[in-house]
């Protein structure tokens, strides 16, 4: 017996303008099927998600829910009908409780005032459903946990009954235990037959949660079938169109001199919290650590476990409570953002869009902030030797764009990135501290950062990686420490740690 | 070409905003004869060298992503310090730099109590708003303050009609205007407001003393502010403690029309001279067609949101 189909899209088409976003995607899904939609950035996964929860139209093709016709007219007709869609920013009003943001725009009612009784069972019917029943209905949005938040939000999805829930990139803010949880949910409305769309870079994480897959390409179908009988080299070569042989190149590079160097160092936000020294005393939780010119080292724990803080504290855009940063050659007193550059250490923020870049600036403004002094005299501009700069990191990371001139918020994530990169290369750094340096970017993208990190080994700077995503850390690096609760616990060259063995110590459990 | 025509359309929108004012003062036959005419528009120039040169310091600080509401009292203090400084026999050229210096240190206030005490402009110049009034006023002793004749009375004059030349105070806004619109575009220090403006936390990660590069904003501001001050006085011809209320609004406005964003990052002083020059057209205009002045108030109002509405609409077509 074949199963009945719950989604069915044939031949989707859609154009803005000159462009055309979708040429033909097809895509069947069965109740509670989980289906991975995975493509690079710019593949057309936007716009499909936008035609599916009705924020446009497609401008031909069918798309069919439980067998009957499905036209949404607009995102609240979509969920009227049965799609529910998980947004990748989560869309909470942080001021209000959890249990208002769950019924937000489906309020129960008694002559126009909310029923505080009704609407108090169905928030906790939805939460219930996702097994995460003891959440406190009263707290506000804004006091959970990013993880918690998602829940909140997948209740609020929950609560009209939808037969089909589409998540865009749900991990990409999760620690690894915080995934382990969202993948039970997931198993849980699967068996209750939801079908689920899942969006993901992640691929390892696709291949684990979804039965099966759809791999969309310059807008089209190039490719679906079972998860299990898919590896994936060959995801990987549908997305792309070419073969990635390897992911992460090992140029070859030979650990110089210590050039960066912390020393018992205590961060800002965990002076307060000891941790048992094992002589039943307590003492603060400390980081120590030594990086070597021409080293890759990658910093793995959960996140708050005070990476960011760490990277932070060395290029001085937060303070430490005690210990010190020292670098080669440098004062180890002058410690703000601006000294830092000046000592030739770059930082990359894990927030692209809050931090790291100016999103209504040009690219050449974005990449040459760090030293506009250089390019004229008397605090002159000369915009013609700014913008050959820009336009040489542009060529030469080939990112996509008119030219050096155009706004970063035209360009995709994956561009964006190489630009906020371009920024220390151009400055030219020596010490590369990169926060996250591919989260949320195609994979393509993702290639081309991995083999410039290498070079960059090659050629002698250090690299500092904080990631979440271990397959990068131990692919790329020479050396992984591991961060549990403000604290670094180890230290060991990467043929000596396995995921098992950086998870076991950035949960605390050895 | 498609991409052309629309930059060239984005960046001259104030442009056209100006043309379509002055087209439509120039065809009703109340002002036909009048309104287009030499004279008229050296009247409309000259009365707009104090919003002009106002907004010359407040697209620095917009642009940055702050705001400052002090203006109109800022200009009114200086006014004042520069008429009592003609009764102590100051000459010009010193009453000039001591109202300029005036006005740049109520910036050095504002600039250093907002990135000193990490509170936003609006609130830090609405309470500058209501010291500088009352200082001004208690200068003056809740007079004008009056003197003799000074050489300053005659930078704003357009007593001659059948002088062809400009009073100095166009020459000197127009001046300012392009030194002002190089600084931003062409130098470290205007790059460096753009990129406060457009991402505080950008600008501080890539290694900018944001805190000096506010004060230093407001200083240079509050310069331009002292300055205005200083035509206000010569356009008077006397100190007038209670002169110039509200103006910080027409100066915004200006800034506004001009393409600039309340959110930072995006503005250019053409565009802020333009908003300027339409504000003028606008009230002369006005007055020739006998309209009474709450309806010019009327006017300038829907103006301002009309010319943000199509920039924004503007900017959304751009972006697509």
């Amino acid at each position: 017996m074949t199963p009945a189909i719950r989604l069915r899209l044939t031949g989707l088409q859609k154009s803005f303008g000159a462009t055309r976003a979708l040429r033909s995607v097809s895509l069947a899904i069965a109740p509670g099927e989980v289906h991975a939609l995975i493509g690079e950035n710019g593949a057309g996964k936007s716009t499909l998600m936008k035609i599916l929860s009705g924020a446009h139209a497609a401008d031909a093709g069918t798309m069919e829910l439980s067998g009957q016709s499905y036209q949404p007219e607009n995102p609240h007709d979509a969920r009227l009908k049965g799609v529910a869609m998980i947004y990748q920013e989560l869309n909470l009003a942080l001021h209000l409780t959890a249990q208002e943001n769950i019924l937000l725009g489906a309020e129960s009612t008694r002559w126009g005032c909310v029923d505080q009784a009704t609407s108090r069972a169905r928030a906790q019917t939805a939460l219930e459903q996702l097994g995460h029943g003891g959440l406190a209905l009263d707290q506000k949005a804004g006091d959970f946990s990013i993880a918690e938040q998602q829940i909140i939000e997948i209740a609020r999805a929950l609560l009209l009954q939808p037969q089909v829930l589409i998540m865009d990139e749900p991990t990409s803010s999760l620690t690894q235990a915080d995934t382990e949880k969202l993948f039970a949910t997931i198993s849980r409305l699967r068996a209750q037959g939801v079908s689920i769309i899942y969006i993901s870079h992640f691929l390892e994480e696709c291949s684990r949660i979804a039965d099966r897959y759809t791999v969309l390409k310059d807008g089209e179908t190039v490719g679906s079938g079972a998860m299990k009988d898919a590896t994936l080299d060959h995801l990987v070569t549908l997305m792309t169109g070419r073969e990635v042989k390897d992911l992460y190149p090992r140029t070859p590079h030979q650990p110089g001199a210590v050039v960066l160097a912390v020393k018992t160092a205590v961060l800002a936000r965990f002076a307060g919290r000891n941790v048992s020294s094992g002589h039943g005393s307590s003492v603060q939780p400390t980081c120590s650590l030594e990086v070597r010119a021409g080293e890759i080292f990658g910093l793995a724990g959960l996140i708050g476990a005070g990476r960011t803080d760490l990277l932070r504290a060395i290029f001085g855009l937060d303070t430490l409570t005690r210990g010190e940063v020292c670098l080669i050659g440098a004062d180890a007193q002058a410690a703000t953002p601006r000294h830092r550059w000046q000592q030739g250490v770059g930082f990359l923020s894990e927030n692209r869009k809050e931090e790291g870049l100016m999103l209504n600036q040009s690219i050449a403004d974005n990449l040459t902030l760090t030293k506009m002094n250089t390019f004229g005299r008397g605090g002159w501009v000369q915009q013609n030797r700014q913008q050959r700069a820009a336009q040489h990191w542009v060529d030469a990371l080939r990112v996509k764009c008119r030219d050096s001139a155009q706004t970063i918020s035209e360009l995709s994530g994956g561009n964006q990135q190489k630009v906020a990169l371009a920024r220390l290369l151009e400055h030219p750094a020596q010490i590369f501290l990169l926060d996250e340096p591919t989260r949320g970017i195609d994979v393509g993208s993702k290639a081309q950062i991995y083999q410039l990190v290498s070079e960059l080994a090659a050629a002698g700077k250090a690299v500092v990686i904080v990631s979440s995503y271990l397959p990068e850390l131990l692919g790329l690096c020479d050396t992984i420490g591991v961060m549990c609760r403000g604290e670094l616990t180890a230290i060991r060259p990467r043929a000596d740690w396995s995921e098992t063995d950086i998870m076991r110590a950035a949960t605390g459990s050895t | 070409m498609h991409a052309t025509l629309k930059t060239i359309l984005a960046k001259s929108g104030p442009f056209i905003g100006l043309i379509l004012v002055i087209a439509f003062f120039s065809l009703p036959t109340e002002t036909r004869e009048y309104f287009l005419t030499y004279n008229n528009f050296k009247i409309i120039f000259t009365q707009t060298v104090i919003v002009a040169i106002g907004a010359l310091g407040m697209t620095m600080i917009i642009v940055s992503g702050g705001i400052d509401l002090s203006v109109g009292s800022t200009i009114a203090l200086t006014s004042v310090v520069g008429a009592l400084l003609i009764q102590h026999g100051w000459g010009p050229i010193a009453v000039l730099l001591a109202v300029i210096a005036s006005g740049g240190l109520i910036g050095l206030l504002n600039g250093s109590a907002i990135a000193g005490l990490r509170m936003t402009p609006f609130i830090i110049t609405l309470g500058t708003l209501g010291v500088a009034r009352g200082s001004a006023k208690w200068l003056a002793d809740n007079q004008t303050v009056n003197y003799d004749s000074s050489p300053l009375n005659s930078w704003m004059t357009t007593a001659n009609p059948f002088s062809l030349t400009l009073p100095t105070g166009v020459w000197v806004a127009l001046v300012l205007a392009l030194l002002t619109s190089l600084l931003l575009r062409h130098t470290v220090f205007g790059r460096h407001i753009f990129a406060l403006g457009s991402n505080e936390a950008t600008a501080r990660l890539c290694g900018i003393a944001t805190k000096r590069l506010k004060i230093l904003i407001y200083v240079l501001a509050g310069c331009f502010f002292g300055l205005a001050g200083l035509f206000q006085l010569s356009r008077l011809r006397q100190g007038d403690p209670t002169v110039a209320v509200g103006l910080e609004l027409d100066i915004i406005a200006a800034v506004i029309i001009g393409g600039a964003s309340l959110s930072g990052g995006v503005g250019t002083i053409l565009g802020s001279m333009i908003g300027a020059l339409i504000m003028a057209v606008l009230r002369n205009g006005s007055q020739q067609m006998g309209w009474p002045t709450y309806f010019q108030e009327i006017i300038i109002g829907l103006v301002i949101i009309v010319a943000v509405f199509l920039d924004r609409l503007r900017q959304g077509r751009a972006a697509a």
